[in-house]
């Protein structure tokens, strides 16, 4: 697929085709805001995503760390690219080396959740972001903070 | 200026949260290595490089971070920083 073949192209679309996730692993579906201090983005949990059938027991709800890495794909990751996009290469490397969540309220099958995050630091490699997730009636899901490693691989 | 001693006694301190191998911290030198012998991981020896430059009032640049791997390494950039102030 070639999104410039697409009548409107959104703008952040180039961070989306950086990320190096695909289906059943990809948690981005689009990105609002992004600026060298944070990001804000969406994604849609389709209700035939794969964990419901065992999380929980005849009662879906998207489990923490299927949360925690909505997070991280969206707040750290996404921001990641963007703040390594002058780097000479597009290949990534990527590696989630700390989380601390909190999380407030339950999310069902088909519910779309909003990302934002914020930068603490960008040094020596490691993202480290404050992160939250709002539910579509802005109600607090869960916050905290993520840090990784994200690098270019001229750099290794 | 610290002395060496008392730029180690800072170092553990800061050092400290993020040991993984209590028994190596406790016999600590010079030529202990962060990874190697107190078993932290590299992106929290990034959080000491941190803890380290507001501690001094410093900045270590990615050439002294590539080279802050051991006690002994850390120490010696403090010290080149500090002088160089």
């Amino acid at each position: 697929m070639n999104i410039f073949n697409k009548f409107y192209v959104q703008p952040f679309d180039y961070i989306l085709l950086k990320l190096p996730y695909s289906k059943p692993f990809l948690f981005v579906d689009t990105l609002q805001v992004v600026t060298e201090n944070g990001v804000e983005g969406q994604y849609t949990f389709p209700a035939d995503s794969s964990f419901y059938a065992g999380h929980f027991n005849k009662m879906p709800v998207t489990p923490g760390v299927i949360l925690t890495e909505v997070m991280a794909q969206i707040g750290v990751v996404c921001l990641g690219i963007f703040l390594l996009n002058d780097s000479p290469t597009d290949e990534l490397e990527v590696a989630l080396t700390a989380t601390q969540i909190d999380f407030y309220k339950p999310v069902f099958p088909g519910e779309t959740v909003t990302v934002r995050s914020s930068k603490d630091f960008f040094r020596f490699h490691k993202l480290k972001c404050k992160v939250e997730m709002l539910n579509g009636k802005d109600e607090l899901v869960c916050r905290g903070t993520i840090a990784g490693i994200m690098k270019s691989k001229s750099h290794a | 200026m610290q002395t060496k001693e008392e730029l180690i006694t800072t170092l553990k301190t800061i050092v400290k949260p993020y040991v993984q191998d209590e028994q190596a911290f406790e016999h600590v030198t010079e030529e202990t290595d962060f990874i190697r012998d107190l078993k932290i991981n590299s992106a929290n020896l990034v959080d000491i490089a941190l803890d380290v430059e507001e501690a001094y009032d410093i900045e270590i640049d990615n050439e002294s971070m590539e080279k802050m791997l051991t006690v002994g390494a850390a120490i010696e950039i403090i010290q080149e920083k500090l002088a160089a102030k």
